[in-house]
């Protein structure tokens, strides 16, 4: 779970990590009294997106005064903001963070994330701030330090004493770098974190070390313990069908594609994907009904990927091991008397209770098809959607619309 | 032979009264497994019953150590709920236990850290979590997968997912080739039996002839074992990846199917595992027939 900016920052303000006064606004007239409040100088306004290259896209303006900001803030608000990682459709701004201006001497790059090939938490800085980390990685890997913390033993002393002279010479700064860093890893660990980054972290001219920007992300799986957390979702910030899906327990993530596919388990389900795209269909979700999902389920499984308009043909695909081919059976007949079929059905189901399975299927009073493995249940949903678009051309043919 | 469990394995449940604990308990007896007993703490003492056989129980004990020291087993599965799961690894591995197969889902990635942590210095495997477990076919089953999918035979099974592997043992059978062991190590960003794990006891284990390894997107995990299988694995290797299709960035059903800044997607892992001399099988449809190809 990613949460914004403003909270991020609210976050680690309690551990003690140094941010600018900010304030948050909903309204132009809102980041206006906020930006009133700063002192009406300088100030910058953020867009408050789950999306990265806020800067490059325009969400991250610096203004000089409180007119200007209320002005800045009209144009953003309420507009869907596109970076190169928000996706084609942007993401919806409805949140601006209003922060006072500083002096800028140095920019770095601070961050802590798992390293799973080692099982440790990897706290890695450079030199360079406000830069892509990716790419520095790959064409500058001098530029970075990255330290491995065993958290049974904690973030050891000589660890931060390294990072900190990694990046800067000065002993008064090496101490305040050192505090700083040992914060950073105490709100990690306290917030179950998946990941911690500062891009940049600034150091002003009047050598204080300030969090410009930051961004937490959390393990899901540990949402448990932090109802606190759990509550920052922001779900306007995330695909609605994805939102829905996880209500009944569904892991659902939209794709372009126009097949739509149900399956039980992670691993099978990216691989039928795989198997669509490689007869040439194009996969339109990726839809995981897991391993213990009730008939209720799986009846939302199908309304949430018949609600999707690019869809053109379902394939649904069932290795049962916990599951039971019955209870997939009675979901998808279930499913079938609620919403109407509108596109060709192709199920493939093997495993337990396969036989009961079918024999369901095939006395039900809808028409689907049924298949015996993954390469016949492929090539008859992609052949369906081939018919399906060769019948919609001749209809337009017909209807002198080509 | 086959690799780390075999019809002598003496195996007890923890967590064996929840919903899922009876059901496998049930199903893990009726393939043969020798599940001697089952560990909830507060109900030692009472017996443990099967859901449709009348004459079948065990004992149930408080703790891990009092089940090994009654029932002389070595190996524990976990269905114990995600929040007190990494405990529940731990006391197993306290108890000294050999192998220890973890099914559930959802642990916090910190506990794992932790209990990596602390086998490092034990006795004790962890298989998984987040895992259907390990089957050596007609022998013992220790898991969640459908035991009737396998036949006995000399290729051995390395997968990060659950149903996929079944289909993988599905169509192995299916064109007559039998399995020797099959572990699901797990789909989690971190795991206790790694691939490398694996595929060296199956490169050591003399009635393997080839080794069929599932991998999906995320993580490196693909690629550090096409480095070993280059310098360490004999035997054939046919390899499929999960997720050729997957967008960057967002997690694929498994905590650890993720493909974050271009890295861990399913072209490098094939691209690696190529060069490595593993034989490379695109189409998820045709593991079995590949590695029937290999062996003839």
């Amino acid at each position: 779970m990613n949460i914004h900016e403003y909270q991020a920052k609210e976050v680690l303000k309690k551990y003690g990590v140094p941010v600018l006064k900010n304030g948050v606004a909903r309204t132009p007239q809102e980041a206006e009294k906020v930006a009133k409040s700063l002192g009406g100088g300088v100030c910058v306004v953020k867009a408050q997106v789950h999306a990265g290259g806020r800067g490059k896209a325009g969400g991250v303006q610096l203004v000089k005064s409180p007119a200007e900001v209320k002005q800045v803030a009209g144009t953003l608000l309420g507009k869907n903001l596109v970076t190169i990682q928000s996706g084609p459709e942007g993401k919806p701004v409805s949140t601006l963070l209003v922060e006072e201006g500083c002096n800028i001497h140095k920019e770095f790059y601070v961050s802590l994330l798992l390293d799973r090939g080692r099982g440790q938490l990897a706290f890695m800085v450079s030199s360079e701030g406000g830069v892509e980390i990716e790419k520095l990685a790959v064409e500058q890997p001098e530029k970075i330090l990255t330290v491995y913390i065993n958290t049974q033993f904690g973030f050891l002393n000589y660890q931060k004493a390294e990072l900190a002279r990694f990046l800067t010479q000065q002993k008064e700064l090496q101490a305040k770098l050192i505090s700083l860093f040992a914060k950073l890893y105490e709100a990690f660990i306290h917030n179950d974190c998946s990941l911690l980054e500062l891009n940049p972290l600034v150091q002003t001219k009047d050598s204080l070390f300030i969090a410009l920007d930051a961004k937490m992300g959390f393990d899901d799986n540990a949402l448990f313990r932090h109802k606190d957390l759990a509550e920052l979702r922001d779900l306007e910030q995330e695909n609605k069908m994805e939102v829905e899906a996880r209500k009944y327990g569904l892991s659902y993530i939209a794709l372009d594609g126009n097949i739509a596919c149900m399956v039980n388990g992670a691993g099978l389900a990216m691989a039928t994907m795989d198997i669509i795209k490689l007869h040439g269909g194009a996969p339109a979700n990726f839809l995981d009904v897991g391993g213990s999902a009730t008939t209720e389920a799986v009846t939302e499984a199908f309304k949430i990927i018949l609600s999707d308009s690019k869809v053109n043909a379902i394939l649904v695909n069932i290795f049962g091991g916990i599951m039971k081919c019955d209870v997939v059976a009675s979901g998808i007949i279930g499913a079938l008397q609620n919403v109407s079929l509108s596109v060709p059905l192709v199920v493939r189901l093997e495993g337990t209770n396969v036989e009961l399975g079918k024999k369901m299927l095939n006395e039900a009073p809808f028409a689907i098809m049924t298949a015996t493995g993954m390469e016949e249940a492929a090539k008859k949903v992609t052949d369906a959607v081939k018919q399906t678009s060769a019948r919609g051309r001749t209809q337009e043919i017909s209807a002198g619309k080509v | 032979m086959s690799i780390l469990v075999n019809k002598n394995t003496k195996v007890i449940c923890q967590g064996i009264t929840g919903g899922a604990g009876t059901f496998h308990s049930s199903q893990m007896l009726d393939y043969g497994t020798k599940l001697v007993g089952g560990v909830t703490p507060g109900k030692g003492g009472q017996n443990w019953l099967h859901p449709t056989k009348n004459n079948v129980i065990l004992p149930i004990f408080d703790s891990v150590k009092d089940a090994k020291k009654e029932t002389g087993c070595i190996a524990s599965v976990i269905f114990v709920p995600a929040p007190f799961a990494a405990e529940a690894v731990i006391e197993a591995a306290e108890a000294e236990l050999e192998l220890v197969v973890c099914i559930t889902e959802g642990i916090p990635v910190l506990d794992l850290v932790k209990v990596k942590n602390y086998l490092k210095g034990s006795k004790t495997r962890m298989i998984g979590p987040n895992c259907p477990g390990i089957i050596t076919p007609d022998e013992c089953k220790i898991g969640i997968m459908p035991g009737y999918i396998h036949k006995r035979g000399t290729v051995g099974v390395i997968s990060r997912s659950g149903t996929l592997t079944y289909e993988a043992v599905h169509q192995l059978t299916q064109v007559g080739l039998g399995q020797s062991t099959c572990i699901g190590i797990g789909g989690d960003a971190l795991n206790g039996t790694s691939f490398i794990d694996a595929l060296g006891l199956f490169q050591n284990d003399p009635e393997t002839k080839a080794i069929v390894m599932i991998g999906e997107i995320g993580g490196h995990a693909e690629e550090d074992a096409a480095d070993f299988i280059s310098k360490n694995v004999t035997k054939p290797v046919v390899s499929f990846i999960a997720g050729q299709t997957a967008p960057q960035g967002k997690r694929m059903g498994h905590a650890g199917a993720i493909i974050s800044g271009g890295s861990g997607t399913a072209e490098e892992k094939f691209k690696a595992l190529a060069k490595a001399g593993v034989h490379i099988c695109k189409n998820p449809a045709d593991m079995g027939t590949r590695m029937k190809e290999v062996l003839w």
